[in-house]
């Protein structure tokens, strides 16, 4: 097609769209995940493209900052972001899109409380850097660390800086709705997108600010078929540890630390359903202000010992209680790292 | 038996060095045990350190690790938990809950890089105001000891519509070239290609 | 609560009262008052405080009216009072507000007095911890809820635990009444320590004598069930409504045909050393009853030393018995009462002398303690009321008596147990009565405070004895010269004299300490009261409140809450049972609405809860699948509520919000007064910059 005609018939498609509202997806610091689980909606995508004029969503189409920055404000209609604030790119651009946009979600678990990624705030950017830049097997004989800022004969040269620490999306804009999950379950992201729809033509209620899309009320147990009884643990096993698990009693019961009871429903309890322990990608449950608290009260009340010592061996065996207990929600937690991520001396 | 606790130790007189840092430190009470053992200290004009804030809860076994992270969160340098002594509990056995709770979760705040001695037990009967007080001043002294925690205060900054650029380059921006390079590094270094 | 209050719940903005007490000078001595209400009024706007004062005593009436009066004027819908402790005056300032039309649990009270202006003497950190202390009350009231009261029913039956003296007067007030009573006692008789009394001081008043007729009418009163050689196993239930389970015993006795003849004690081949009534003097049979005043008279068959139960043989009791009242086969019998409340009345344990291994007491025959020397002068008791040394023939030509036998004393009790002074002085007299015998009586200080207890001193000074101001050393046998040869030798420290000395007597008396029971922690949690380290039971407030508990429905009457003579434990019974009669009268109470509560549609019924509840108030419906809280059970402890990993269990009164808003408040300013210093996160250079053009 020559280049004249793509302009004209992108001119026509642009005509076409302007009634439509328009919807931005942008992927900040992100696996990629969260993109493949909003095409994994199958054929409903045509119906996403058909709902929406589709500004920018750059792992699927082309789109470019200049365009987004030439709009008026809030003149995108939905944005969902998902990946975490890493670099100051990308925090620039959310606060860029959030100017932008009408209504901002913060779609997948790094949006909404930092991920897996979040672990990083485990350590200090130095560490991270020093251990990606020099461990045995890296060959980097001078020490080369990654620079930001470089004095081209050009001019300065920009590159997006690391963040000393990882942060939510609500961490850094004001966000509007969260669809929980790493990633959200397709089937979830469906029916929040026909929420959405619905909303905006006005069928359907607009949820109320601060609501959590695509997910249930209540947490995973209330999904999950295994057995339930009153909750007594004398000891706590990594999955490894015991050949067999039996099927049909609830995890927690035996011993592994299933975060089902504290981790939103939505998911249809898929893990516990294979005899893998739920650990907590829907995040945590309606008002709860900190996930890793809850479960760190429910796990250490539910022990079966009275003494000091006794209460140690039982719990001897969560060998890694932050990851444990933050292994998604690290970032978005009251303390959001550990001391180490802000507290480190002449880290550059 | 009932070997009476010492005296609290007396407060140092006169005003504080500009250097001497004072904790904040956040104690959790219950209402039968601990709380009133406060105000036994207090009755008998007992004297301890100021520098722990006490919230009265019914019960220790209504400690939630929330709390406890919050008020770190919040700028507190440690947090003191009370309660009933274990077998005494006015609700019979629930500070054992706060026992476990406390355990695991000072082994988390450790994995977290805080201190366990910034996160204190210590189980109070009603009649051990003097007691209450002379641990409350000890855990002061030894959170004094580590300095403060200073946990960092979130911040989200509100959008305008500032032209960021504007402002980048409003503000000197590239003036002056970009900052020195971290030791050891050489940009203009020439990576040796291995044969 | 008699004010009318309103129940709708607080819409809209939030407009809050302040107000800081300087209670004449016990806050405003340390506290700058004036500072504080100024910093309230200013730095608190944000928080919705319209109106910041301070008075001289906001617990005054006209105190109280500045907050009826602001509630009314200014549509105050929160009142935050700084000023002493909650466990005061809340209900006061509770009450005040509900007078202004606003309900009560919208006020709350914290303490810059007990918890700051009288524990600091730095008064600008107190200042700074006033205000504090006060943002952090203001902050919590914003969330808290107009919550309305539980009301539960009174069962105007009550238990009595403890037949006691002050047991028994407790029982006989709500039994005069008109109300039911159920008196249980673990021994067979009513009657407690006192029953094994000679003479009780000052009066010298035969302790039976005066104890034997309220026990009679105790045991014949048709509104008293007496359950003797009974214990409680289980109390179940709250305040009004309790389910207490009962194990009575088996006597092996059928008290229905009982007649109390005594034939079967007569008669009985087997002795059995007496350890609990004649404190191991004397002897009594298999089958007995403690003493001959006991009540009931139905004799209790003691199990484990009864001849027929051991070898299959005798069956003296039941062969000469007349009333065929004798039944081997009889069981324990477990009884379930409906009780509206509980009086416990347990009293007290000797301490053991035996601890004591400087003064010999079981090892040297001669020291007797001060029970063993009750039955020795008692005419009822081993020795027909004569003084006889251990053998039980020779007359003591000297006795020594000491005052503080592990009482006052840092290696065993440091508390004073209250009544021994005037029980050694009271032994002084008895012996001189009963012999002819030098007294000696080695004390610390008299304490004779009570009514006609310092005259009783001056009469037994008067009747001569030597007095020693000292604590002995040691009691001991080695002889170091001919005189002390055969006698028991008090090594002591003549404080008033300034010299060591050494006493040989022929016998020694122990006033030994008074100490709770041995199972008084049990008991505690059995009925769902604290008690202190010691053991003694926790009364609501030492001076104000010391009949009652923590717990509603619970009451404490006599020494199970402490050391104390007879007239304080009468004086506590029918002050235990005034209580109870204000409740039944009242036949209904408020409960406090401090309850826990899960939210069904957020619970997806993982069960950690149901472990989380002592009193049962905890339950899983199978079919919903969900877990739910009885309301009228719950204690309100909040345990589950901090327990549920969902966040689904709510806690009134003390929900979350409002913990974690006082934290916010209590933090808003350090140690010195000013707002407390912050970090901010660390962000990148560009990203500073762009934040620095925002601000």
């Amino acid at each position: 097609m020559s280049p004249t005609a793509r302009s004209n018939g992108a001119a026509k498609a642009a005509a076409k769209s302007r009634a439509k509202p328009k919807l931005a997806i942008f992927g900040a610091a992100s696996c990629g995940g969260c993109d493949v689980a909003i095409v994994n909606i199958h054929e409903h995508i045509l119906e996403v493209a058909a709902a929406f004029d589709i500004v920018l969503w750059p792992t699927i189409m082309d789109g470019k900052y200049a365009d987004i920055e030439a709009m008026a404000d809030g003149e995108i209609t939905v944005t969902l972001v998902n990946g975490s604030m890493r670099t100051d790119e990308t925090v620039h651009l959310a606060r860029l899109l959030r100017r932008k946009s009408k209504f901002m979600v913060a779609f997948g678990s790094c949006a909404s409380e930092g991920c897996i990624p979040g672990l990083a705030n485990l350590s200090s950017r130095k560490e991270i850097i020093d251990t990606a830049f020099s461990t045995v097997s890296t060959d980097n004989p001078d020490g080369i660390r990654p620079i930001w800022e470089y004095q081209a004969p050009e001019g300065v040269l920009h590159l997006p800086e690391f963040e000393p620490m990882l942060r939510t999306l609500d961490q850094v804009v004001d966000v509007d709705y969260t669809i929980p999950g790493c990633p959200p379950e397709s089937k979830q992201i469906w029916a929040a997108l026909q929420a959405v729809v619905a909303a905006l033509n006005g069928t359907g209620p607009l949820p109320p600010k601060g609501s959590i899309l695509g997910a249930g009320e209540s947490t995973v147990c209330d999904e999950c078929a295994r057995k339930r009884d009153v909750k007594k643990i004398d000891r706590f096993v990594r999955i490894q540890q015991v050949a067999q698990f039996d099927p049909e009693i609830c995890l927690l019961e035996q011993g592994l630390p299933c975060n089902g009871p504290a981790t939103r429903d939505g998911c249809g309890a898929l893990c516990p359903a294979v005899g893998a322990p739920c650990i907590g990608c829907y995040g945590a449950a309606e008002g709860v202000v900190d996930y890793g608290a809850r479960l760190i009260s429910a796990y250490a009340s539910i022990v079966e010992a009275t003494k000091p010592e006794e209460i140690d061996r039982v719990l001897d065996g969560i060998v890694d209680p932050a990851g444990q207990f933050y292994r998604f929600s690290l970032a978005g937690s009251l303390l959001r790292s550990s001391r180490a991520a802000w507290n480190s001396d002449g880290e550059k | 038996m009932s070997a009476q606790a010492p005296v609290a130790p007396a407060l140092a007189q006169g005003a504080a060095s500009a250097a001497t840092f004072e904790p904040v430190i956040i104690g959790f009470t219950c209402n039968w045990c601990s709380y009133r053992a406060a105000d036994l200290a207090g009755t008998a004009r007992t004297k301890y350190p100021p520098n722990v804030r006490l919230i009265r809860l019914m019960c220790s076994g209504r400690l939630d690790p929330t709390f406890v992270l919050k008020a770190y969160a919040e700028g507190a340098d440690a947090v003191l938990v009370t309660g009933c002594h274990p077998g005494e509990c006015h609700y019979i056995e629930q500070n054992y809950k706060a026992l476990r709770r406390f355990q695991l979760l000072q082994r988390t705040i450790e994995a977290l890089g805080i201190e366990p001695a910034r996160l204190q037990l210590v189980w109070a009967s009603a009649a051990e105001g003097v007691r209450l007080a002379s641990e409350i001043a000890r855990v002061t002294e030894e959170v004094r000891a580590l300095g403060p925690l200073n946990w960092p205060a979130g911040n989200i900054v509100d959008i305008d519509s500032v032209n960021l650029d504007a402002a980048w380059e409003a503000t000197g921006g590239d003036a002056g070239g970009p900052p020195a390079m971290p030791d050891g590094v050489d940009p203009e270094h020439e990576a040796e290609v291995a044969q | 609560m008699t004010a009318e209050h309103s129940h709708l719940p607080v819409e809209g903005e939030v407009r809050i009262g302040v107000y800081v007490c300087h209670c004449g000078s016990n806050i405003a001595g340390v506290v700058d008052v004036p500072e504080v209400t100024r910093w309230a009024a200013e730095n608190l706007r944000d928080q919705g405080v319209v109106v910041a004062r301070d008075y001289k005593f906001m617990c005054s009436s006209p105190g109280q009216e500045l907050v009826t009066d602001d509630i009314k004027n200014l549509g105050l819908n929160r009142i935050v009072v700084a000023a002493c402790s909650p466990h005061l005056h809340e209900n006061t300032f509770r009450t005040a507000t509900a007078r202004g039309g606003l309900n009560p649990y919208l006020c709350e009270l914290v303490s810059i007095r007990e918890q700051d202006s009288w524990v600091t003497t730095d008064k600008a950190a107190a200042t700074a911890k006033a205000k504090a202390i006060l943002a952090g009350g203001v902050e919590r009231v914003r969330r808290n809820e107009p919550l309305v009261p539980v009301t539960v029913d009174i069962n105007p039956a009550t238990l009595v635990v403890g037949g006691g003296i002050a047991g028994i007067s407790a029982t006989l007030e709500l039994a005069d009444a008109g109300f039911k009573v159920y008196l249980v006692e673990k021994e067979p008789s009513i009657g407690g320590h006192m029953a094994q009394f000679d003479k009780t001081f000052p009066t010298l008043d035969c302790a039976a004598c005066i104890l034997t007729p309220k026990m009679v009418t105790a045991g014949t009163h048709p509104n008293v069930e007496l359950l003797t050689w009974s214990e409680v196993e289980k109390v179940e239930g709250f305040v009004g409504n309790f389910t207490v389970t009962v194990r009575k015993k088996a006597r092996y006795v059928d008290e229905d045909a009982c007649n109390g003849c005594g034939v079967c004690q007569e008669k009985c081949p087997k002795k059995v050393l007496d350890e609990v009534f004649e404190a191991g003097l004397g002897y009594r049979k298999a089958i007995y009853t403690p003493f001959d005043q006991a009540v009931p008279r139905t004799p209790v068959l003691d199990r484990p030393n009864c001849t027929y139960f051991e070898r299959g043989t005798c069956k003296a009791c039941e062969i000469f018995c007349e009333s065929d009242a004798i039944d081997f086969t009889q069981e324990d019998k477990i009884l379930t009462l409906q009780v509206g409340n509980i009086i416990l009345a347990t009293g007290y344990d000797l301490f053991d002398a035996r601890r004591m291994q400087q003064y010999g007491y079981g090892r040297l025959p001669n020291v007797f303690t001060s029970l063993e020397f009750e039955r020795l002068s008692n005419s009822a008791g081993p020795t027909n009321g004569h003084i006889v040394l251990r053998d039980g023939v020779t007359e003591p030509k000297s006795v020594a008596i000491v005052h503080c036998v592990g009482s006052r004393d840092k290696n065993y009790n440091s508390y004073c147990s209250a009544i021994c002074c005037m029980q050694s002085l009271k032994f002084a007299h008895l012996v001189r009565e009963h012999t002819e015998a030098t007294i000696y009586e080695f004390y610390i200080d008299m304490r004779t405070a009570g009514k006609g207890y310092d005259e009783f001193y001056q009469r037994i000074l008067e009747e001569g004895g030597i007095f020693v101001r000292g604590k002995p050393a040691e009691i001991t046998d080695v002889a170091r010269t001919p005189e002390e040869e055969g006698k028991l030798i008090l090594q002591v420290e003549d404080t008033l004299v300034g010299q060591q000395r050494r006493f040989p007597v022929d016998m020694v008396i122990l006033s030994s300490g008074l100490e709770p029971r041995a199972d008084a922690k049990e008991l505690a949690v059995r009925f769902g009261i604290s008690c202190s380290f010691d053991g003694w039971a926790i009364e609501k407030h030492p001076k104000l409140d010391p009949v009652a508990t923590m717990t509603e429905g619970v009451f404490v009457a006599g020494c199970v809450s402490g050391p104390k003579d007879i007239p304080a434990s009468v004086a506590q019974g029918a002050a235990a049972a005034a209580r109870v009669l204000g409740r039944i009268q009242q036949k209904q109470m408020n409960l406090e609405p401090i309850k826990a509560t899960v939210h069904a549609e957020h619970c997806s019924g993982c069960r950690i809860c149901n472990t989380m509840c002592p009193y049962n108030a905890i339950s899983f419906d199978d079919v919903k699948g969900v877990s739910s809280i009885n309301a009228a059970m719950c204690q309100g402890c909040g345990t589950c509520v901090a327990a549920c990993p969902a966040g689904a269990i709510s806690g009134s009164g003390f929900s979350d919000e409002q913990v974690l808003a006082q934290i916010e408040g209590l933090l808003r300013i350090g140690a010195s007064g000013a707002p407390l210093e912050r970090t901010a996160y660390p962000v990148t250079r560009h990203e500073a910059i762009e934040e620095a053009v925002r601000a």
